[in-house]
This record gives C-alpha cells, structure tokens and sequence, in this order.
C-alpha cells in the first residue's frame, strides 16, 4: 500500500475532534450523532445542528462508503512525493454524510465516482487516520 | 439612504500597480502606488479619503504573501484622516471589502474609502514554487479536515468539483479548456497588463502538465506582484470623476446552505449559487442584460461554476456553452474575462476583473473593448466564500 500520509500535517487538537481521530484504535469509525433526533455530525459540533440538542456522542458507523467524488494529485508538493488519490466519501447512513480522506489499496487510476470503499486506518502523529480501500467485487 | 444601500455608492476610481512575477518590491510599496493613482482617477485628493476597507488585512509577514498590507500601515504611509477602516477576510467573497465599502458610505460613516488587495506570492514563493511556502505543522482552519488527507492546496479541494461536474454532466476537458485558451486570447489584447500573452491552443492545453485531475497547469491562475485599488464614493461625486463613474446596481452576499469543501450538497455549485440569487434578487436586470462579464478564475472551472449559478447558461450546461469558445469571446453572446482574467493576467484574487469591469463600463478597455458595454458582471471567490457585483455604466 502506498504511504498517503507522507508529509502530512498533524490533525488539528480540538478536543470536540479529538475522539474522531482516536476512534480507529479500535478499528471503527465514528461520528457524533445526535440521540435526541438521530442526526449525523460531521464536522463536530457540541449541539445538533437540526434539534440543538446538547445530546451528541459518538456511535460507530459501518465503515462502508461510496466515492462521491475524488482527484489524483499530481503535482509533489514534497520532496519524492507520489501521486494520490484525495477523495469524499459519502456514508450510508445519511444523506450527505461526507467525508474528505484518501483511497488507497489500489492502483489510483482504479478508483471511480460510485465505487464502493471501505475504512481502513494508518496509525500516524498520534492519530488513526481513516483512509478508504476499495470494496472486493 | 435608497431603497438599496449600494445605489448610494459608486466607484469613482480605479488603479493598479506595476504586475508581475517576483518583482520584489514590498506589499506597501506597491498599495501606496496602486492607491495614489486610484485617488487621482476618483478626481480626488488623499485629504478627501475618509474610509479604508481591505480584503483580507492581517498581517503580511506570516500569510507567504497573501495578505497585502493592513490598513494602519496604509493609513500612516498615506497619512490620512480615517472616520472608518476594515480589514477582514470573513467576507462574502473578495468584493465583500467594495461591499464593506458601499455600505460605510451608505450609512454616513465616510464619503470616499480607499479599497485596496495587494499580493506579493510570487515573491513570496519563490524559486521554491508553493512548496516553499507550505506548511507541514499542525492543519488549522479550512485546513483542519483536508491537510490531513493531503489537501495541501486550493487545487486539490477545487478538483474534486471539477470531476464531480464532469461525471454528473458529461462535461469534458475541451470543454474546460476554452476557459483558459478564450482568456489568453483576451490577454493578448493587453500586453501591459497581462502576464501571459503568447497564444495558447486547445492541444496545448490538453498537453499541458496534470497537477490534479483533472485540473492542468494551464486551469490554475498565475501567481503574481501587485496591488489593485479603487475608490468607492458617495454618488453624489459622481459627476466630478474625471474618467467617469461606475454605478453598482446590486450585490450579492448570502451564505446559504453549508459552505465547506466537502459537505455542500451539491458540489458542481457551491457558495456561488446563494451569491448569484441573492445579486439576481436585489435587481430588475437579468442574465440576458449583462454585456460582459469578469467571473473568478481562480481555477477555470469556478468561472464554470459561476456562469451556470449566475443563469448564463443552466445547471450542467456550461460544458455545451463552452463548446468551440465563440460564446465568451469578445463578439460572442456572453464576453469572458477580457482582460486575460486571472489565467492569463495574473492573480490579483479578483481585483483585477473588477478593475476591468470599470474599463469597459467607461470604453476604456482599448482593443478588448466590449462594444456599448452597459451592464457589467464581477464575481470573486468560489467554493465555501462567493460573492457578486453587478456594476452599471453611469448614465
């Protein structure tokens, strides 16, 4: 697989995100949803943006996503830099429930609007990285 | 006061520096250039200037060149009296420093603000390229859910739209193309100006080096030196601009829907359609009035995005609009950022289309000249940030 995270910057530390980029220590991927009215929150937030309930928390997702749409960065903004695939996912589990990650375990001209991933981590600065690799078919 | 604010304002003068590559000159070098002529083309003195208003203010020395100077440093090096000054990027787009400004004067706090974007990336990156100027520290701001994911730059939140418009639509490269092939055609039109002028053909656009699919070289502005200021007064100065004045019939500043890079519902429009209802709400004109137009380029495809959210053409239609170029050509139903607009002309991050807007609306613009332009359109920005200016020919 290749290394997406090369050169990266360190996720920021605010504590609303802090559980979302710990969340892969366990190999799930989670989101804050809200338990009054069963809403998604992606970026965190401390209230649901559809009721204002203080009641969010986060609950596991399945993991399971489609590519909603993506690009193949060319350009080495670093020094040997490979290129890679830099993509929004959208998640089953609402509508517009999107993610912007990276699809890897493929060759990156594989990779399609519609396809089917799923999360993988990359254990990195203290944070697990929730990057995407394609569905067997 | 009007019945709307922005018909109390006009802009009255308009200026730029010297434009280019690296010229190594400082930011407030260049913003007391560009604002000293400007305040001589409004037919004003700098003791008239009671206003500043600047996009994005801050300061320059930790922004790698994006920020121009702020406003207390103009102030002193001009010396003026100020009533009122800003200096602020959370803003409906770039314009949203002229909108600032029409609405100071509107309400009685100053009679002539001084408007100014200066930029200095060129020099600020370098024989680094964007690169040197790249952090690798902890990701902050719009950076916060991309720069993990190597979303280092603008290119690589602007892409994903671009493809997501080509799959919904069917909109092709060749069709992206004419942007930029149309633009240097413009610019060649203003070899004092423009930054590019030699001419460039579709199989050397479509040749050119990819940075992020599908976006090539050639769909990314030029990074460029240089300030442009403007002086947005109270209508009533109208008639004592030597090089006429310029009206603004409406503006449009919403912010609607969730503006970010990811989680906008439908991605191929962006903060570009609430700015383009808004404009379209605050007038009687319509699409079909506009003579010209001046839409950001940033990338190629957010004037794509801009000519469907501003109703020139429909939703997923602008490929079709594009086809061939003769409809954004200077004698075709719609012309195009004629001077050269960003990619060609460098990037003065909107301030130069404004800049051009005002020369065809006075028939200034010389070659590129838009014939009996009337109605000018401007957007700036794209993605999360858009906003709109719809200027008028003062008559």
């Amino acid at each position: 697989m290749q290394d997406p995270l090369l050169h990266r910057p360190a996720p920021s530390d605010d504590p609303l995100g802090r559980f979302f980029w710990q969340s892969g220590a366990d190999g799930v991927l989670r989101f804050l949803r809200c338990g009054d009215c069963g809403y998604w929150l992606h970026p965190p937030s401390s209230r649901c943006p559809q009721c204002l309930s203080a009641n969010v928390a986060p609950q596991p997702v399945s993991g399971r996503a489609t590519v909603h749409t993506f690009t193949i960065n060319v350009q080495p903004w670093t020094p040997g830099q490979e290129p890679y695939v830099y993509a929004i996912v959208e998640f089953p589990e609402q509508d517009g429930l999107r993610l912007t990650t990276n699809v890897v375990g493929c060759p990156i001209d594989e990779v399609r609007i519609g396809q089917q991933v799923r999360v993988a981590f990359v254990d990195r600065n203290d944070a697990y990285y929730p990057v995407f690799v394609p569905e067997a078919t | 006061m009007s019945d709307k604010f922005e018909h109390d304002a006009v802009i009255s003068g308009v200026a730029r520096s010297a434009i280019g590559r690296r010229l190594g000159r400082s930011a407030l070098d260049l913003t007391v250039d560009a604002a000293g002529a400007a305040i001589a083309d409004a037919g004003l003195a700098r003791g008239d200037i009671d206003g500043i208003c600047t996009y994005p203010g801050g300061s320059a020395d930790v922004t790698f060149g994006y920020a121009g100077p702020p406003p207390q440093e103009v102030q002193d090096a001009l010396r003026l009296n100020l009533t009122w000054f800003q200096g602020s990027a959370e803003l409906p787009g770039q314009l949203g420093a002229v909108v600032a400004a029409a609405m100071a004067v509107s309400t009685g706090l100053c009679r002539h603000v001084l408007v100014y974007r200066t930029v200095t990336e060129s020099s600020a990156q370098g024989s680094g390229g964007r690169a040197a100027v790249l952090g690798s520290e902890r990701a902050h701001s719009y950076g916060v859910w991309s720069a993990p994911f190597g979303g280092t730059s603008p290119v690589n939140w602007l892409a994903p739209v671009a493809m997501r418009h080509m799959h919904e639509f069917g909109t092709t490269r060749e069709q992206l193309g004419q942007l930029p092939v149309t633009f240097r055609r413009h610019a060649a039109l203003d070899p004092e100006a423009a930054v590019f002028t030699a001419p460039l053909s579709l199989e050397a656009y479509l040749a050119a080096r990819m940075i992020s699919t599908p976006l090539c070289l050639l769909d990314c502005d030029v990074p460029v030196d240089g300030c442009t200021a403007l002086i947005v007064s109270t209508a009533a100065h109208a008639p004592n601009t030597p090089n006429g004045a310029v009206r603004i019939e409406a503006v449009g500043t919403a912010a609607r829907g969730r503006l970010s890079w990811d989680q906008y519902a439908d991605l191929t429009s962006m903060a570009a359609q609430g700015a383009s209802d808004h404009l379209w709400s605050r007038t009687d004109l319509r699409p079909t009035d506009v003579d010209v137009a001046q839409l950001y380029d940033g990338f190629s495809i957010l004037a794509l995005v801009w000519l469907e959210a501003l109703g020139f053409c429909g939703h997923g239609e602008a490929g079709p609009f594009l086809e061939g170029g003769a409809n954004i050509a200077l004698d075709g139903r719609l012309p195009l950022n004629t001077n050269g607009g960003q990619l060609s002309g460098g990037r003065l991050h909107g301030y130069g289309l404004i800049q051009e807007a005002i020369a065809q609306l006075r028939h200034a613009a010389g070659a590129r000249q838009v014939r009996d332009a009337e109605v000018a359109l401007v957007s700036n920005g794209g993605g999360p940030i858009a906003g709109a200016l719809l200027l008028t020919r003062d008559r």
